[in-house]
């Protein structure tokens, strides 16, 4: 408790100092992400250009996965070794609420867009929480194998719940989020409406209903990597993934896969910085972020990777795969013709439900 | 030697009684002996028996109500959870009054947080709150009651005063009842609501699989043991190392290697459907699954059996077995009437290694388990690192501890610790 107080009051100093100089900077940086081609792309957007102009040394850890209870475990114990720590939106909502993460005034901490507008603006809708500097926007979606669905490729969502057309496993993440959705979604319920009615114990019942009519035929997942593993070895005829994963199997390895992008879930990913830091590392931090979030850098993330910057001053200027040399444009889950219709998920809605529809789910997979 | 019968003490060679001589020099012994084990000891101590105690206590430690809403924790004492009403302005007027102090801290959302395991949607309440909170006049913004229920509905809810009522002692027993399937109701405790029952089902299949496969290790592992105790030294260390040779490569390795094997485009069904003993349209399901589960684990956990039983068989000696076969026994009453009973510590050894590992694994049951073939630790991890509700996690390890306490004791009563032999 004491210790929690005492780095509570480090953190508020830290806060009321006005933004160190450069000289009063750490000059070594831990930085968490997840690891494979996404840490990849960030290193080549982000950290290589940094340490070239600020010849700061950055070391990478690939440890997001268990992010929110490392974090947690280094602030019990005083001992926080992280600078800055990747996170999908709801972990930042978590680890904000918990008062792991330092809570970021947008405005002051990042830069403008080129012309002027503000960061806060230029992010707009997709800050959702007061501690979280969003960086891409995701989507989970689904793929298909093209030579086992037949002559009609899915077009719809709700083809993975048709077993007459599409017969065959599918695979589908193993936790409540997205799936409820889709499930009632498929089962009638208007899109605006969903979140009412999964906020009832009906509504629950009736998208477990939904999801138990494919119950037997599905592979859960809990990796990212796994559905293009089942889709590579025809384990699954379709299944749901990360839209970046999917591209890496279709365009990079030439897979024979296809991608729905209906009812794609739109879901972010982005940085925040854990409480506790000392202010040389914490201006550090916030200095990096200030570089990393900017315009430029964020739509050069998208020349290695499929994920749509964050900043809506980004989109005009992504170009080309840096090694395929393909327009990266029509590949991002933001692309006008991909999003004609998105599902973007309500993160405080989920806050608040998460482990009660957890533990409901979980029992109805034990079943 | 008349000496002896002499009276007074025995004297020590520099005179002292050889008594109080022998004392001495024994308890210097033990400490000299404490002394060698001393950092061993505080090792221990400090890196195993303090954060475990630590961790236990977590599933009954609930002092964040109290401690950050002081004042409405003694104004809630008054109110009468059954009433069906809200409390009245007293209670509202302190939670502005300890919200603001909390939102100053930012510790607010951290109770929300805490208490949203119990009642979801509280939450957002207190994430709400807090916002507003910090810009109130406490002392003269009143009434605040209609304002807090301007900001969330939640609040002029009488159930979400009774969570936070039922949790503002400093001690629970919530997670307990959660970890069993039950909660807090208004008159005591009482079953969850079926879809929401889990832990008991998990626990359950928890015991029965990991029985299983404690009983396939023994089963495999009895054979493959006799031989390597039974062959000259030059092969039977050839064979060791094919035993410790997956002992030693990566768990994931493994468990991936079995995901290659037994998926239905895997090597096992591909192999069938080629020989025509199985239907292309009809592959056998051997994966995400209880035997999934079972095949994986039980290769995994082989070598803790295989081990325990070698080193204890390489001690029985093959002259018995001659002695009995000379004295008329056929080859299975010289087994099972001679052999068997000296190689039980052997079994017992393994067994206990090989159950007390497969009841808290969590990696091979979260690959290849399915839903039908995953474990209560794989349950308490995702307490641990996802839904960050610790004192949970903390309960359902206290309950899996005392299971696995309450059978070695049964173990110790039934079949003797002393019958235990590592070699």
């Amino acid at each position: 408790m004491k210790l929690t107080k005492l780095s509570a009051l480090v953190a508020t100093t830290a806060m009321c100092a006005p933004m160190a100089m450069a000289q009063d900077m750490a000059n070594e940086m831990t930085i968490v992400s997840w690891g494979g081609s996404y840490s990849a792309s960030q290193k080549n957007a982000y950290h290589d250009p940094y340490t070239a102009k600020t010849g700061v040394k950055i070391i990478n850890d690939e440890s997001s996965a268990e992010a929110v209870a490392k974090i947690r475990a280094m602030n019990e114990a005083g001992n926080v070794t992280w600078d800055v720590v990747d996170v999908v939106a709801s972990d930042a909502m978590r680890l904000c609420d918990e008062g792991l993460a330092e809570e970021i005034d947008h405005d002051a901490v990042l830069a403008a867009a080129p012309d002027g507008t503000s960061a806060s603006e230029d992010f707009g809708n997709l800050i959702v929480s007061e501690c979280f500097v969003p960086q891409i926007v995701y989507s989970t979606t689904f793929g298909y194998r093209t030579d086992l669905v037949g002559d009609t490729a899915p077009t719809s969502v709700c083809d993975i719940f048709d077993l007459e057309a599409y017969p065959g496993k599918r695979s589908l993440q193993k936790r409540p989020i997205d799936n409820m959705e889709w499930a009632l979604y498929c089962d009638g319920v208007a899109k605006e409406d969903i979140y009412d009615v999964l906020g009832t114990a009906e509504g629950v019942a009736q998208g477990l209903a939904k999801l138990d009519t494919i119950k037997d035929q599905v592979v859960w997942w809990t990796a990212g990597a796994e559905t293009p593993q089942l889709l590579a070895d025809g384990e699954v005829v379709m299944g749901s993934t990360f839209n970046g994963r999917l591209f890496s199997a279709i365009a990079e390895q030439n897979q024979p896969i296809g991608m729905l992008w209906d009812m794609q879930s739109f879901d972010l990913d982005g940085w925040i910085i854990p409480a506790g830091l000392s202010p040389e590392r914490k201006a550090r931090a916030l200095d990096y972020l200030n570089f990393a979030t900017d315009t430029q850098r964020l739509a050069d993330q998208a020349k290695y990777i499929s994920y749509g910057p964050a900043r809506a001053s980004s989109a005009p200027l992504v170009g080309k795969h840096a090694e395929l040399g393909i327009e990266m444009a029509p590949h991002m889950p933001t692309d006008p013709a991909n999003a004609t219709n998105v599902h973007t998920y309500d993160y405080e809605w989920w806050a608040d439900n998460r482990d009660d529809l957890d533990a409901k789910f979980q029992a109805w997979l034990a079943k | 030697m008349s000496d002896t019968t002499q009276s007074g003490p025995v004297l020590a060679a520099d005179g002292t009684p050889l008594k109080r001589s022998l004392a001495r020099a024994l308890r210097m012994q033990k400490i000299r002996a404490l002394m060698l084990v001393a950092p061993l000891l505080l090792f221990v101590l400090i890196t195993f028996i303090l954060p475990i105690g630590d961790m236990l206590f977590r599933s009954v430690e609930n002092q964040i109500v109290s401690d950050t809403l002081p004042r409405t924790v003694v104004a809630l004492r008054e109110w009468d959870a059954n009433s069906g009403e809200a409390p009245d302005e007293a209670v509202y007027a302190a939670l502005a009054e300890d919200l603001k102090i909390a939102a100053a801290a930012k510790l607010h959302t951290r109770v929300g947080s805490r208490l949203n395991y119990e009642k979801p949607g509280i939450s957002s309440m207190f994430r709400k709150a807090g916002r507003k909170v910090k810009k109130w006049d406490v002392e003269n913004g009143g009434p605040f009651k209609e304002q807090f229920i301007a900001i969330h509905e939640g609040w002029g809810d009488p159930d979400a005063w009774r969570t936070i009522q039922t949790y503002s002692p400093n001690f629970t027993n919530g997670y307990f009842l959660n970890a069993a399937d039950l909660q807090k109701g208004a008159e005591g405790a009482e079953w969850r609501p079926e879809d929401e029952q889990i832990y008991w089902v998990l626990f359950k299949r928890t015991m029965f699989m990991s029985m299983v496969i404690t009983i396939s290790c023994i089963i495999l592992a009895y054979p493959v043991a006799w031989i390597l105790a039974n062959l000259p030294a030059r092969s039977a260390n050839m064979l060791m190392i094919l035993v410790l040779l997956p002992f030693w490569t990566s768990l994931l390795v493994r468990t991936s290697a079995w995901k290659v094997m037994l998926q239905q485009q895997g090597v096992i069904n591909e192999t069938l459907v080629w020989l025509g003993l199985v239907a292309d349209e009809s592959r056998l399901v051997m994966i995400n699954n209880q035997f999934g589960t079972i095949v994986a684990m039980t290769h995994i956990l082989l070598p803790f059996m295989i081990l325990p039983m070698y080193s204890v068989m390489q001690t029985i000696q093959p002259t018995y077995l001659r002695a009995a076969k000379s004295l008329g026994a056929t080859n299975w009453t010289a087994f099972w009437r001679v052999y068997f009973p000296q190689s039980v510590p052997g079994i017992g050894a393994g067994s206990i290694l090989v159950f007390i590992l497969s009841i808290g694994y969590y990696i091979t049951p979260e690959l290849v388990g399915g839903t039908k073939g995953v474990f209560i630790s794989n349950r308490i991890a995702f307490h641990i690192s996802s839904s960050l509700n610790w004192g949970l996690a903390a309960a359902l390890g206290a309950i899996l501890l005392a299971v696995v306490l309450v059978l070695y004791w049964a173990y110790d009563k039934i079949v003797g610790i002393d019958n235990v032999k590592l070699g």
